[in-house]
């Protein structure tokens, strides 16, 4: 095996009819660590996961991954890989023995071989309780869980999440955090896509930014934040109705604009110290009164707002589309 | 080839092992054609004329393989809800055999056809269907019911990867099947159909494989027609089970 990267992707493109869902992406990961694919709906990121995962072809470019070809070494690349998608492909009339011994059976493991594995990794899931159960009768976690599972039965060098914590409870999003940085531990390679930043945030080593299937920022989630400046000021304002004089007052403390969220106002600020100070006595001298007041590090959804112009997407409208299946999540690019 | 025949078995055992624990499908492949022999041979069989027989010699070879046919369904279905699962990307990802789920899909058929068949046979003898045919004849009819179930499930194996939901898995199919088993001879004498309709059901394959079942079980002279229906099963196969796996191998790319 090489020492090269877990995954190179060179100027791939894809189309769907009409839609560019990739328009030209290179990008590589580190082996070892955590890609995170950060990008709104549609913004490309399944198609780019199923690329690499020779679900399908790209129409120009290349990818590799641990150095196969993922066009012309197919069954080569699938022997290192797993895969786990954004909503959970297990067969629901089976039971979470079954499925797992399955899938282990059809990485070409032996029966017993398959069932020993099947069971260590129940326990670990947390799902020894309802090995013997059909998985339709299992929560949204527990499903998840499993499928997670599923995509470790063959220990593959390089994991595939998509979307790995939709729709999760923060209980379950949690553990299932902690289960992947374990991984990690262990040496696996991981390239994730999510829209949760906090989820890059966490796990990510890199993240790259892709937005109508097109790379728009690529780096640490620290060279990210450190992108959009310095620090941030949210005032929140007890009367809605002064935002836009409290927007006036605050201009000359502010780098940029300041944006406005409800009767929130996001200021970025130019110099930390003293600005707390600075902007109460600006606002009480205007006579506006202020509910709450807070200065924090940028986050990425601040890195996000300013790449691409439009906030992280809900998770709501993301779990519609995913329910309509891959192939409609294309489309909505 | 040793990982395409363990991978197929693999499928084809996921297959059986779900039908248990899915009454509705389990209902379809026992119930379902006992109420039909039920119905036809009590409510039609007395209206129905075919020389030579009794009713229920006549219908039971044609509604054998009506069954089959219907039967194929849950396959069409199955993998269309595979499809839309999900389920078909992570066997896509997987080092196995591309041919596998498919095979493994069909080869399920068989049992499945096999434990449907038994049980209309069983229904059908208790209800006075006689076999007039030896032993060796009587089995050699079996194996063209399951070569023709086979064959039929590439078709329907076909449809479920085509279809973007399962309403539309059912819409083609009973446009298709509806017409071809009962524009045949599985349930009335072709000759007492008009003029058109009965051209039309002479070359239905339909026809074909019930004439020659009917020759095997019930000395029918129609001996001709158990190589067509070996040579339509055949075909079917050559047809549908390249188109089928083709279509898998970019299945949810573009459903």
């Amino acid at each position: 095996m090489s020492d090269g990267p877990a995954i190179e992707v060179e100027n791939v493109v894809k189309h769907f009819g009409e839609v560019r869902a990739l328009d030209g992406v290179d990008l590589v990961a580190e082996r070892g660590r955590v890609l995170g694919l950060l990008g709104p709906n549609g913004a490309g990121k399944t198609t780019l996961v199923r690329v690499l995962t020779t679900l399908i072809k790209p129409d120009a470019g290349s990818a590799r991954v641990l150095g196969r070809d993922v066009v012309h070494e197919g069954p080569l690349v699938r022997e290192e890989i797993g895969l786990a998608g954004q909503y959970a492909a297990v067969d629901e009339n089976l039971t979470g023995m079954e499925n797992l011994t399955m899938v282990g059976r059809l990485y070409g493991s032996r029966r017993r071989a398959a069932r020993e594995r099947s069971r260590e990794l129940l326990e670990r899931f947390d799902l020894v309780d309802a090995a013997n159960r059909p998985t339709k009768t299992y929560s949204g976690g527990m499903r998840r869980r499993l499928d997670l599972a599923a995509a470790l039965v063959a220990k593959p060098p390089v994991l595939f999440l998509d979307e790995p914590t939709t729709g999760l409870d923060p209980r379950s999003r949690l553990s299932l955090w902690e289960v992947i940085e374990d991984l990690v531990g262990e040496g696996t390679s991981v390239l994730l896509t999510t829209q949760y930043l906090d989820e890059a945030d966490r796990l990510a080593h890199n993240i790259a930014v892709i937005d109508h299937g097109r790379l728009i920022a690529e780096g640490t989630p620290e060279q990210l934040k450190d992108r959009v400046g310095g620090e941030h000021l949210d005032v929140t304002l007890e009367q809605p109705g002064d935002t836009d004089r409290a927007v006036t007052v605050l201009a000359p403390l502010c780098a940029g604009r300041p944006t406005v969220d409800g009767n929130v106002i996001h200021v970025g600020v130019r110099e930390r110290r003293g600005s707390i100070v600075d902007a109460v006595t600006r606002l009480s001298d205007a006579g506006i009164a202020v509910e709450d007041l807070a200065l924090r590090r940028p986050s990425l959804d601040d890195v996000f707002l300013e790449l691409t112009g439009r906030p992280a997407e809900p998770a709501s409208e993301e779990r519609d589309l995913a329910d309509d299946g891959p192939a409609q999540q294309e489309r909505a690019a | 080839m040793r990982r395409l025949v363990t991978d197929t078995l693999i499928i084809a055992e996921r297959n059986l092992i779900r039908l248990p624990r899915a009454p509705e499908l389990f209902i379809g492949f026992t119930l379902q054609p006992i109420m039909f022999v039920l119905l036809f041979n009590y409510v039609f069989g007395g209206a129905i004329r075919t020389p030579g027989y009794s009713y229920i010699d006549f219908l039971i070879p044609g509604i054998i393989v009506q069954n089959i046919a219907f039967g194929g369904f849950a396959t069409a279905l199955g993998l269309n809800e595979d499809v839309r699962k999900g389920l078909i990307d992570r066997f896509r990802s997987l080092p196995m055999s591309r041919a596998a789920v498919l095979g493994g899909r069909t080869l399920a058929d068989v049992a499945t056809n096999t434990l449907s068949l038994t049980v209309l046979l069983v229904t059908g003898v208790i209800i006075g269907f006689t076999f007039q045919s030896s032993f060796g004849e009587a089995v050699a009819g079996f194996g063209l019911l399951l070569l023709f179930g086979y064959s039929f499930s590439w078709f329907l194996a076909f449809i479920g990867l085509l279809s973007k939901s399962s309403e539309s898995v059912n819409s083609i199919g009973f446009i298709v099947v509806f017409p071809l088993t009962f524009v045949s001879s599985a349930f009335v004498p072709v000759n007492s159909m008009p003029a058109g309709l009965r051209d039309f059901a002479e070359v239905n394959p339909f026809t074909v494989i019930v004439d020659g079942l009917r020759h095997l079980w019930l000395g029918a002279p129609a001996h001709n027609s158990v190589w067509g229906s070996v040579a339509w099963s055949l075909a079917i196969i050559a047809v549908f089970a390249p188109l089928a796996v083709a279509r898998y191998r970019r299945a949810a790319v573009s459903a």
